[in-house]
């Protein structure tokens, strides 16, 4: 691999105060690019001009201790934090180079493009194949047989085709945690976004549905850029390529997940990863 | 006085007025099932009153009753649907407006009956009517009279809250992380609320109606004046007729009939039917909630 200039992958972040960790960073395009986003709910302040690059084809991971921020600038990069009463953002996320809180953007057509996974797996209440169509159904795709090909193409992108083929008209609600987890992950790209963003999407899990989830998210990233929360480090050293560490709102370090987890520049970073807090 | 004496004492007070409650109830339910399942039979709930009204059965009434009810359904279930969707979806729950909405409602369930029934009168039927006959009979008598339309809107008007109240409750059951992934995957607000929302909450829909229902059938004071008839030879043929209702019946045979010892069966029988059909919508509208609390729970 061949160590490029920071600059090529993160040029605001270095203006920053160094939150970025320099070393065997590639040069891969950003999907996204948050530049000094902050966040207030009502009078408090969540997070603090965050700098970050979500790299392209890569998975991102967002670690750190409870209530540091990263599930909240998590939601900031589909804008579902718009949802939340008392919510201000200031700061840029750029995707494809426009401000995705620009206010001429659709969140509509945002959220078609990053699509979300969360912590709590959310099948609704529908069958199988309801639940897999309900996106593209929306967006206007009304052919039975089209859909029955969206429906297989994501289930098998989510590897649950073979579990539930013989039983797409059945409840979702009759699946595993597991399996309806992945079941979200396929109703998320039913609508082909191009990023997703996964919020602890493992965590209700017992450690073979994790394990699946884990190898799912490392084939999905071959046509989706990733980013997941985790609070599992041991998850975040297997799936991702990148990782950030917040802190009490604000950015700690961001670098290869490698140089994250066996060389750390920051303390904080060193005492997290290695178990001190947290 | 001794202390354990007092207590003994404040036991059993509480005690005998809780068992005044039931008692109550008991003596209520017990002389109208009593008194009143010898006059039922398959005659009496499908014939019309003959004999100056002192013989015959309660069918015009039964008929009456039932399609008040469902005109008061089809006006008031949307409504009331759309008013709680308003207030659960869309406003925000501490805003301004939407707590005028929740004054209004709390207030329209606490006027009495009977000012719901002298509003229809002057709103609906004198108003709306007059305005309607203004218009399509050139002044000529039609729909400013009572009909059973009136009557509807009027009864739709005073269950309103009902709907409202169990939409809204149903609604806010409907777990947020639904509304969350209908929205990530790019669906309008709209498009949530329509195929993802209200299919999930049909039950809290249909428990509104049902109360709403109950509560209208067991109202005569709001029809008094917008609609309902001492009798009519013949069943209501379209929304401009009067028509006969089951607690009318109930009060006129009480009050205005010409020998009212001769048609106290019929009282007791008509009340039993009234009685039986409200409990039976009360306990169906018991059990959908439940269902649906329980569903939420999981």
């Amino acid at each position: 691999m061949n160590p490029v200039t920071l600059e090529a992958i993160a040029p605001h972040a270095a203006r920053e105060e160094h939150p970025v960790n320099q070393e065997t960073l590639e040069d891969v395009p950003a999907a996204l690019r948050a530049t000094g986003l902050d966040l207030h709910y009502g009078s408090k302040q969540a997070l603090f001009g965050i700098n970050l690059v979500v790299p392209k084809n890569r998975v991102t991971a967002l670690i750190g201790p409870s209530g540091c921020g990263k599930s909240t600038f998590l939601r900031c990069l589909n804008r579902m934090n718009d949802l939340v009463d008392g919510v201000r953002i200031t700061g840029k996320v750029e995707m494809d180079g426009t401000d995705i809180y620009d206010p001429r953007v659709d969140t509509v057509s945002l959220r078609r493009k990053v699509g979300m996974i969360f912590q709590k797996s959310n099948p609704f209440p529908k069958t199988i194949w309801e639940n897999v169509a309900y996106g593209p159904k929306i967006h206007g795709q009304r052919d039975k047989k089209a859909l029955d090909e969206v429906v297989e193409r994501s289930l098998r992108g989510a590897a649950l085709w073979d579990e539930v083929k013989d039983n797409l008209g059945k409840s979702a609600l009759a699946l595993s945690g597991g399996q309806q987890q992945r079941l979200c992950i396929a109703r998320a790209i039913a609508v082909e976004p191009e990023i997703l963003l996964m919020d602890e999407p493992a965590s209700a899990l017992d450690p073979i549905a994790t394990g699946k989830i884990e190898e799912l998210i490392l084939q999905l990233k071959d046509q989706f850029t990733i980013a997941i929360v985790t609070h599992n480090m041991q998850q975040a050293g297997r799936v991702s390529d990148y990782t950030a560490f917040f802190y009490m709102g604000s950015l700690i370090e961001f670098g290869s997940t490698d140089t994250i987890f066996t060389n750390p520049r920051e303390k904080r970073t060193e005492d997290y990863v290695s178990g001190r807090f947290g | 006085m001794n202390k354990k004496i007092i207590g003994k004492l404040a036991m059993g007070l509480t005690a005998l007025c809780a068992f005044g409650t039931i008692a109550a109830v008991l003596w209520i339910v017990g002389t109208i099932v009593w008194q009143g399942a010898p006059t039922i039979s398959w005659t009496f709930l499908t014939s019309a009153p003959s004999e100056g009204m002192t013989g015959g059965g309660i069918f015009p009434c039964i008929v009456g009753t039932f399609l008040l009810v469902l005109i008061m359904s089809v006006i008031g279930v949307p409504v009331g649907t759309i008013t709680a969707i308003y207030l659960s979806e869309y406003v925000d729950r501490e805003s301004t407006f939407a707590k005028w909405v929740r004054f209004a409602v709390n207030t329209l369930a606490g006027i009495p009956a009977i000012v719901f029934g002298l509003f229809g009168l002057g709103f609906f039927v004198r108003f709306g009517g007059g305005g309607l006959d203004a218009i399509f009979s050139h002044g000529k008598l039609h729909w400013a009279q009572p009909n059973i339309l009136w009557a509807s809107f009027t009864m739709a008007l005073l269950t309103l809250p009902v709907v409202i109240v169990s939409v809204e409750e149903a609604l806010r059951n409907v777990p947020q992380e639904l509304r969350a992934a209908s929205l990530a995957l790019g669906a309008t607000r709209w498009e949530t609320i329509w195929k993802v929302v209200l299919p999930n909450c049909m039950t809290g829909v249909l428990t509104g109606a049902i109360l709403a229902v109950s509560r209208g059938a067991g109202e005569v004071a709001p029809i008094l004046f917008t609609g309902a008839a001492y009798f009519l030879p013949q069943l209501p043929g379209g929304l401009d007729s009067q028509f006969m209702e089951l607690g009318y019946h109930v009060y006129i045979m009480a009050t205005q009939s010409p020998d009212v010892e001769a048609t106290k069966g019929i009282q007791y029988g008509t009340t039993l039917v009234l009685l039986s059909l409200t409990f039976a919508l009360n306990f169906s509208a018991i059990y959908l909630r439940a269902t649906l609390r329980r569903r939420s729970i999981q």
